[in-house]
C-alpha cells in the first residue's frame, strides 16, 4: 500500500490540527550547520614531541580488530594534538644562564643580578652544633625538612621561612623523609624509625625498621622504603601501617638508596661497586649492575627514569642507560678529587658533590656532550653530606657539616607544574582533598611495581638462537629426569600399596589367618 | 690595596613565580589548577587510571539503586502502558478492570482516571500532539479520549467506534491522521470514518501487537510478536531482532531471560532496549550485545507484562501482574537531578575510564555481578548446563560422522523455518 501520492493524501481529513503551535509535529530532520571555529592544524614538529610511538603498519588480521586499532590510534593522535595545543597554556619559562665561563659565576653574582624573590632563595642556615645535615623537600617543593646527625630535626616552609617545628630527638639521625604530604615525616634514628607530624609530635615508632640508614618514600604506593645497617630492606605501607615486604639483601650495610621515580624500583648501592635493583615482590634483586671496580659513593636516577648516575671511590662518575643497562659515559676525576653525592634535577642538571664543593653539570645524559668544565660551581664551608634539587624551583639544597645552604641553579626546575600532581601553591582545603584523592588512587597491590627489562634479546641473532636451543636442551634433560623420578616413585607406591596389608600382619602368622572367623 | 673585581658578563633568567598568578582571586572562584601534560610529571598513569576505574566500578555497584517508586492505585493487573511522545511527565496505564489512569511522573501521582471499557483494556496509544489517546478493550470498542495539558482525561470518550470483534493492539501514526488496529485482522483506519480504510488478513492466526514503522512514513505497519509469546521463547529462549528487509537471518539474538518476553521498548536513542519478562524481571539490553547489561527485580514484583522507556532516556516504567506500575532508573547508578558542569565532566571522565578498562578481569567481575532471585539464578545455571550438553552432543556427533553431515548452523538462523514472499 502506498499512500504517499498526493491525490490520496488529499482524501484524508484531519480532525486535529497539524499546526506546530497547537501541538503538531515540531521537529525537522534538517540539522543546522554549527558555526564552528576553524582550527589551525598543529605543526608536525610540535606534534612529534607528544607522540608516544609510531603508528602500527600492518594492523590486525581481521577487519574488526584493524578498525579497533585504527580507532585507538586516532585517539592517541588526538591526545598528542591536544597536548601540543595545551603547550600554549604552560606560560612559565625555564631559567637560563648565558655567558662565557658560567662556572665562574658565584651565588653572589646571581644574587646581585636577580630579582628580589630569587634573592630570598639564596640563604645559609648556620647550624654548626648538630651537623652534618640531611635534607628533604616535599613533592611540591614548598617545604623543607632537615635533620642533623646529632639529633636536630626541623621542618619549615622554606619559601616564606615559616617554621613548622624544630625538635631534638636526642638520638643519632641517619635520614629524614617527608611522607606523602607536609603533614608528616619519618626520621631514621639510632635504633628505630619514628614518624612525626609537622608539629613535631611523635606519632609512631616503627620498631621493626631496625637501624635504618636511608629512607625513601613512594608516593603513589604509599610505601616507606628503608634500608638498614644490617642489610635489611623493608617496604612499609604507611596508609595502613603494614609491612608489605621485608627483604634480607645479604649485601651488608645499605647506605645508598635511590628510587626510580617512573617505575618505583629501588636502587641499592653496595661497597663492591654493584648497584642492585629491587622490587617488593621479589626476594632476590631484579637486576645487578657492576658499575665500579671499587666502593660506590652514590647513585642517582633522573626524572625520566631512563638514566642512572653513579659515583665511586675510583674517582669515576658514570652514566648508565637503564633501558639497556649499558654504560653511556664515564668521567674520571683528578687525583684527590672524588665525586660523592649525586642528584638529578627535573630538567636534567646533575649535581655532584666532592668534599665541600658542589659541581653542576648540564646534559650529562647526552652521550655526545662531554663537558670540560661544570655549568656551575659552589663551595660550601664544610663537607657536603646531602644534596637535593627542589622540585619546581631553580634551587639546590645542600646539607653540610655546618648546616644547610640553598643555592640558585638557573634552569634546574620544571617551570610549569601540574596542580593535579603537585601544587606548590595549594591551600589547606586543597591539600586535604589531594590527600583523599591520593589515597583513593593508591595502588592496592604493590606487586604492580614490576620489573620488566625493556631491552629485549634479539630473536633473529645467532647468539639468541643458540641460547634458546641450549635452554630447550636443558629443559628436555630436566623433564626427562623429573619423569624418571616420578615413574620410580609411582612404581614404589604401587608396590607399597599392594604389599601394605602384609605390613599389618605379625611375624610368623600365616596369611591364611585372615580368612579365619574373628572370635568374640 | 684595592681589590680588583673582574666584571663578569652573563645573562640570567631564574624561575620566579608570582603567587598571585596561581591563587584564586576571590573566595567565590574555584581554585586554579594549571596542568602540564609532560609525561615525566605523571608516572604510573596506566596503573593509576586502572585503580580509578576499579574504584569507580565498585562505587557504581554501591550506588546501583534503580528502583525509584511504585505507582499505586490500580485495582487489577496492568494490561497496557503508553507514553506521550511529546510530553515527558505523563504516562498512561490501563488495568484489567477497564480503568485507565494518567500519571504525572514528576509528582509520582495519578492525575486522573477513567473507566474506559467493560472488561479488559487491551491496548493504549497516545497521539504525538498529546491532546488525545486511543484505547481498545474487551468490549470490542475503539475509544478516543481527550486529555488536557494538565493531564485531565475527559469523562466521556470523544469518539467511539463499535466493532464486531475485539482488537488486541492499536497504534496511531506520528504525523498523519491514520491509526492501525490488530486482532483477527489488521485494519487501517483514517479520518473519522467508522469503517477501516484497509483490512488485511493472513491465515487464521490472530495478531497481538501492531506498530507503525517510524522511518517508512506511510509504509506498512510492522507487526511484532504476532505468535503466542510463551511458546516462542520456551523453544528458542531468546529475543531476536530482524532487519525487515531480510527476514531470513536475525540481526541479533538476545539471551538471558529464562521465561517469555512479554514486552519490549526501545530507548529513544535506539541503542538500547528494555524487556518485560515472564520470569518477574526487567532486563536492559544493548542492541549490539547478546546479553543484558542490567537486570531489575524486586521481591514483590510478579510477572511483568508491559514496559516503557521514557522519552528522556532516563526512566523505565514496568507494569506487572500485581497491580503496580514501577518507576526505575534506566541507568541503575546514575545520579539524578541537576549536575554542575565540573561534576558532569568528572562523571564523563570516569565513564571513559570504565570503558577503557572494562575487560580487565577484576573490573569485569565486579561490573557484571548481580544479586538475582534464587529461581532465576538456579534456572539460568540449569539452562547453561543444558546448552553446554547440547553443544557437546552436537560436536561429538560432528566428530563421529562424515565431514559435512552435521553442519554448523548459526544461532541467528536456527529459529527461521521459512520466509514467504
Amino acid at each position: 500500500m502506498s499512500v504517499k501520492g498526493s491525490s490520496e493524501k488529499t482524501n484524508i481529513r484531519y480532525f486535529f490540527p497539524k499546526d506546530p503551535a497547537k501541538g503538531g509535529a515540531k521537529f525537522s530532520f534538517i540539522r543546522k550547520k554549527k558555526d564552528a571555529i576553524e582550527e589551525v592544524p598543529v605543526a608536525e614538529n610540535k606534534l612529534k614531541k607528544w607522540r608516544t610511538g609510531e603508528s602500527s603498519k600492518g594492523y590486525a588480521r581481521t577487519k574488526f580488530h584493524s578498525e579497533k586499532i585504527k580507532a585507538r590510534e586516532k585517539v592517541f593522535e588526538k591526545v598528542a594534538e591536544k597536548s601540543a595545543r595545551a603547550e600554549l597554556l604552560c606560560a612559565e619559562e625555564e631559567g637560563t644562564l648565558e655567558g662565557e665561563k658560567t662556572y665562574q659565576i658565584t651565588q653572589n653574582d646571581i644574587r646581585g643580578s636577580a630579582d628580589e624573590a630569587t634573592q630570598q632563595k639564596i640563604f645559609d642556615l648556620r647550624l654548626n652544633q648538630f651537623g652534618p645535615y640531611r635534607l628533604d623537600y616535599t613533592r611540591n617543593g614548598r617545604h623543607l625538612l632537615i635533620g642533623g646527625a646529632k639529633g636536630h630535626v626541623a621542618a619549615f616552609d622554606w619559601q616564606t621561612k615559616g617554621l613548622h617545628c624544630e625538635i631534638n630527638v636526642m638520638e643519632t639521625v641517619a635520614d629524614v623523609k617527608w611522607l606523602h604530604q607536609e603533614t608528616m615525616f619519618a626520621v631514621a634514628q639510632k635504633k628505630n624509625v619514628f614518624i612525626y607530624d609537622n608539629q613535631g609530635i611523635e606519632l609512631h615508632c616503627l620498631k621493626h625498621l631496625d637501624s635504618a640508614l636511608r629512607l625513601e618514600f613512594l608516593p603513589y604506593h604509599f610505601l616507606l622504603v628503608s634500608a638498614g645497617a644490617k642489610g635489611y630492606l623493608s617496604y612499609l605501607d604507611v596508609s595502613v601501617g603494614q609491612e608489605v615486604s621485608g627483604i634480607c639483601t645479604k649485601q651488608g650495610r645499605l647506605d645508598i638508596l635511590t628510587v626510580n621515580p617512573q617505575s618505583a624500583i629501588v636502587h641499592l648501592g653496595h661497597p663492591n661497586g654493584i648497584v642492585s635493583l629491587w622490587t617488593p615482590n621479589m626476594k632476590e634483586p631484579a637486576a645487578k649492575i657492576l658499575c665500579h671496580a671499587s666502593c660506590l659513593r652514590d647513585v642517582a636516577v633522573d626524572v625520566s627514569g631512563n638514566y642512572m648516575a653513579t659515583s665511586g671511590m675510583d674517582r669515576r662518575l658514570k652514566i648508565f642507560d637503564l633501558r639497556t643497562y649499558k654504560e653511556l659515559s664515564r668521567f674520571q676525576y683528578n687525583k684527590r678529587q672524588c665525586p660523592g653525592k649525586l642528584d638529578f634535577s627535573q630538567k636534567g642538571i646533575l649535581a655532584v658533590s666532592r668534599e665541600n664543593v658542589v659541581e653542576l653539570y648540564k646534559d650529562m645524559t647526552n652521550q655526545a656532550y662531554r663537558p670540560e668544565k661544570p655549568y656551575l660551581y659552589h663551595r660550601c664551608d664544610k663537607l657536603v653530606q646531602d644534596i637535593m634539587f627542589c622540585p619546581y624551583e631553580d634551587v639546590l639544597g645542600i646539607g653540610h657539616g655546618w648546616g644547610f645552604s640553598s643555592i640558585v641553579v638557573p634552569g634546574a626546575g620544571e617551570p610549569n607544574f601540574d596542580a593535579l600532581e603537585a601544587n606548590p601553591f595549594q591551600s589547606k582545603a586543597q591539600r586535604k582533598q589531594t590527600e583523599v584523592r591520593m589515597l583513593l588512587d593508591k595502588f592496592l597491590k604493590p606487586s604492580k611495581i614490576d620489573f620488566t627489562p625493556r631491552h629485549k634479546m634479539k630473536g633473529g641473532s645467532k647468539a639468541g638462537k643458540v641460547e634458546q636451543r641450549k635452554k630447550g636442551v636443558q629443559e628436555q634433560h630436566l623433564r626427562a629426569a623429573v619423569r624418571d623420578i616420578v615413574r620410580t616413585k609411582q612404581k614404589e607406591g604401587r608396590l607399597n600399596k599392594s604389599n601394605s596389608w602384609r605390613a599389618g600382619l605379625p611375624e610368623g602368622v600365616s596369611s591364611l589367618q585372615r580368612l579365619k572367623k574373628k572370635s568374640a | 690595596m684595592a681589590t680588583v673585581t673582574k666584571k663578569k658578563n652573563f645573562k640570567l633568567k631564574v624561575l620566579s613565580r608570582n603567587p598571585e598568578d596561581y591563587r584564586r582571586e576571590t573566595k567565590l572562584d574555584i581554585h586554579k589548577a594549571p596542568q602540564n601534560p609532560e609525561a615525566y610529571l605523571h608516572p604510573f598513569t596506566l596503573g593509576r587510571e586502572y585503580q580509578r576505574a576499579l574504584n569507580a566500578t565498585k562505587l557504581e555497584r554501591v550506588f546501583a539503586k534503580p528502583f525509584l517508586c511504585g505507582l499505586e492505585g490500580h485495582r487489577d493487573s496492568i494490561q497496557a502502558l503508553a507514553k506521550f511522545p511529546s510530553r515527558l511527565a505523563h504516562v498512561l496505564s490501563a488495568a484489567s478492570d477497564g480503568e485507565v489512569k494518567l500519571w504525572d511522573l514528576s509528582t509520582k501521582k495519578c492525575v486522573s482516571s477513567v473507566v474506559a471499557h467493560d472488561g479488559l483494556v487491551h491496548s493504549l496509544c497516545a497521539h504525538r500532539s498529546g491532546q488525545f489517546f486511543l484505547s481498545t478493550g474487551q468490549d470490542a470498542n475503539i475509544k478516543f479520549w481527550s486529555c488536557s495539558e494538565e493531564g485531565v482525561i475527559g469523562s466521556e470518550p470523544v469518539r467511539t467506534i463499535l466493532n464486531k470483534h475485539v482488537y488486541q493492539g492499536i497504534d496511531h501514526h506520528e504525523k498523519e491522521d491514520i491509526f492501525v488496529t490488530c486482532g483477527q485482522s489488521l485494519d487501517v483506519w483514517a479520518g473519522d470514518r467508522s469503517q477501516p480504510f484497509q483490512s488485511y488478513k493472513w491465515g487464521l492466526d490472530s495478531m497481538h501487537y501492531v506498530k507503525f514503522n517510524r522511518v517508512e512514513g506511510l509504509g506498512l505497519p510492522l507487526i511484532r510478536g504476532s505468535l503466542e509469546k510463551p511458546v516462542v521463547h520456551e523453544i528458542f529462549r531468546g529475543l531476536y531482532t530482524y532487519d525487515i528487509r531480510n527476514l531470513r537471518v536475525a540481526s541479533n539474538k538476545y539471551e538471558d531471560h529464562i521465561g517469555a518476553v512479554m514486552d519490549v521498548d526501545y530507548a529513544p536513542t535506539g541503542k538500547e532496549f528494555v524487556t518485560a519478562g515472564y520470569d518477574r524481571c526487567v532486563r536492559i539490553f544493548n542492541i549490539a550485545e547478546g546479553h543484558s547489561r542490567d537486570v531489575y527485580t524486586t521481591k514483590r514484583m510478579q510477572r511483568v507484562n508491559h514496559i516503557l522507556w521514557s522519552m528522556d532516556n532516563k526512566y523505565i516504567l514496568s507494569g506487572s501482574d500485581e497491580m503496580n506500575v514501577r518507576l526505575w532508573k534506566a541507568k541503575a547508578s546514575e545520579k539524578l537531578g541537576v549536575m554542575k558542569p565540573r561534576e558532569k565532566t568528572a562523571f564523563n571522565t570516569i565513564e571513559t575510564l570504565k570503558k577503557t578498562f572494562k575487560d580487565h578481569p577484576e573490573i569485569k567481575r565486579i561490573a557484571r555481578h548481580r544479586h538475582l532471585p534464587k529461581l532465576i539464578y538456579t534456572q539460568k545455571k540449569q539452562i547453561r548446563e543444558q546448552k553446554d550438553a547440547q553443544k557437546r552432543k552436537e560436536s561429538n556427533r560432528r566428530f563421529h560422522s562424515k565431514p559435512g553431515a552435521v553442519p554448523f548452523v548459526a544461532e541467528r538462523t536456527k529459529q527461521v523455518v521459512d520466509v514467504k514472499e
